[in-house]
């Protein structure tokens, strides 16, 4: 089965639909699949419920999608730098579900993983906890939460093969590698296509087994926060 | 009633970094907190978490390193060091969750007396989320909370019970605030154990709501 597609519209053709589930790799701007969030706003696909740490920025990312208001629902952890977005919610016209976000990364490994549920500590005693099984192990109390899997994920990598392994690079990696792993259909943009056997088999972060379909893009690679320190002279 | 002073933001992020020892993992949060890498002592070794997926966070690029693939979880540019290592978002938290981490440093918005912790949310106010704060204070070793003493309308800040919702329940081990220092017994109570300089124990009584003991 031939996973390498000529562009991000040819990648996404014939997996997406109103009403679907999506989930989106990165962290804030980093590590996210540029193209494919374009690819998916021009596929006209709405009331999409979308799975990701965070909503882009009003100007790029998945403030594409909210821009065109093809998203009905946001699962994510922080989604402080969006104007739109606040707007929308404001206006109730955005559902917004609030995960704390390592029970966010959690619940994806799951679901990619088979796990049903889990228990975890993190939320016990907040509102996150409210209306969620309680039990106590050892003495101590945890709550469940439920995995999520996703009709289609859009991840970035830096480096894949025809086979569909990954390697991500650096903190690019984040929310990547566990959505991988959760969509019933997951499609890879990465900077370069390797040939086959140049990847370390010992040193792949995403196993092709994940990925159905990947491409080659080119990435601007936006910086939300340009921090640096001055150079001391002499 | 005279203005207290007493600790600046460098000095409160000086004081916090006095609570890092030779070895430990620490995961500093947004603001006051970020400051105390500034103040890590002599001799002492520590390696900064960043949830995001790295261990071993360097210190702002210069200008010409600038890496878009390589940012701090408050998504500002970052370096890495000869012992960094970077890994997904659940390997990530489950550091975090783990118990692997072995301090916390975090602004707050309220601290009660037995330790719950609210900085995530104010009712009615747009709310952006919590990102990584109940995980981190749910799951690592020692949390220790930076923040001013009384808010800028002169509300206190350390109360009987936290009024706005909370981050984590009996999750809080230390308290400095310009004023001074707390010490925290999870679910039990706190006790002031220093004070800042020209900062007597009834100045901070006249900005505090919870109970304390006094162990200076």
């Amino acid at each position: 089965m031939k996973k390498i597609y000529p562009d991000a519209k040819a990648a996404l053709d014939g997996l997406t639909f109103d009403g679907m589930t999506v989930m989106s790799g990165g962290f804030g701007l980093c590590g996210i699949a540029e193209n494919l969030i374009t690819a998916l706003r021009d596929s006209g696909a709405k009331d999409l419920t979308v799975i990701s740490n965070n909503a882009g920025v009003d100007d790029f990312g998945l403030g594409f999608l909210l821009q065109t208001r093809q998203i009905k629902k946001m699962i994510s952890s922080y989604v402080g730098e969006n104007k739109e977005f606040e707007r929308q919610y404001l206006a109730g016209e955005l559902e917004l579900e609030f995960n704390p976000q390592g029970t966010l990364a959690e619940r994806c490994r799951a679901g990619g993983a088979g796990i049903p549920g889990f228990y975890t500590k993190t939320g016990v005693g907040t509102v996150i906890a409210d209306g969620k099984e309680h039990k106590e192990f050892n003495g101590e109390t945890y709550i469940l939460e439920t995995s999520l899997v996703a009709d289609l994920s859009i991840v970035k990598a830096w480096k894949g093969d025809e086979q569909g392994n990954l390697v991500f690079r650096k903190t690019a990696r984040n929310f990547n590698p566990m959505m991988a792993t959760a969509g019933k259909v997951t499609v890879a943009e990465v900077e370069e296509i390797v040939p086959l056997g140049s990847l370390d088999p010992d040193c792949i972060h995403t196993p092709g087994i994940f990925v159905q379909r990947i491409i080659k893009c080119d990435h601007e690679k936006r910086i939300e926060q340009r921090t640096i320190r001055e150079r001391e002279t002499a | 009633m005279p203005d207290i002073a007493g600790w600046d933001r460098n000095q409160m992020a000086a004081r916090a970094a006095c609570e890092l020892e030779d070895g430990f993992y620490v995961n500093l949060g947004i603001g006051i907190p970020t400051l105390v890498a500034n103040y890590i002592g002599e001799g002492i070794d520590v390696t900064l978490q960043s949830e995001n997926g790295m261990l071993g966070m360097g210190p702002f690029p210069y200008d010409d390193e600038v890496d878009p693939d390589l940012i701090n979880a408050g998504k500002q540019t970052i370096t890495e060091l000869r012992r960094t290592s970077y890994f997904s978002s659940a390997d990530s938290f489950g550091m975090i969750r783990g118990g692997h981490i072995d301090l916390s440093v975090l602004g707050a918005m309220e601290v009660s007396e037995k330790g719950d912790l609210a900085n995530w949310m104010i009712p009615g106010k747009m709310v952006k989320g919590m990102g990584g704060a109940m995980d981190l204070v749910a799951g690592v070793k020692r949390v220790v909370v930076v923040m001013d003493h009384a808010s800028k309308s002169g509300a206190p800040k350390l109360l009987h019970e936290c009024s706005l919702p909370l981050t984590g329940q009996q999750v809080v081990d230390m308290v400095i605030t310009n004023l001074g220092v707390f010490e925290i017994e999870r679910g039990k109570g706190m006790k002031l154990i220093e004070l800042a300089p020209d900062v007597s124990v009834d100045d901070v009584k006249a900005q505090t709501e919870a109970d304390f003991a006094v162990a200076l």
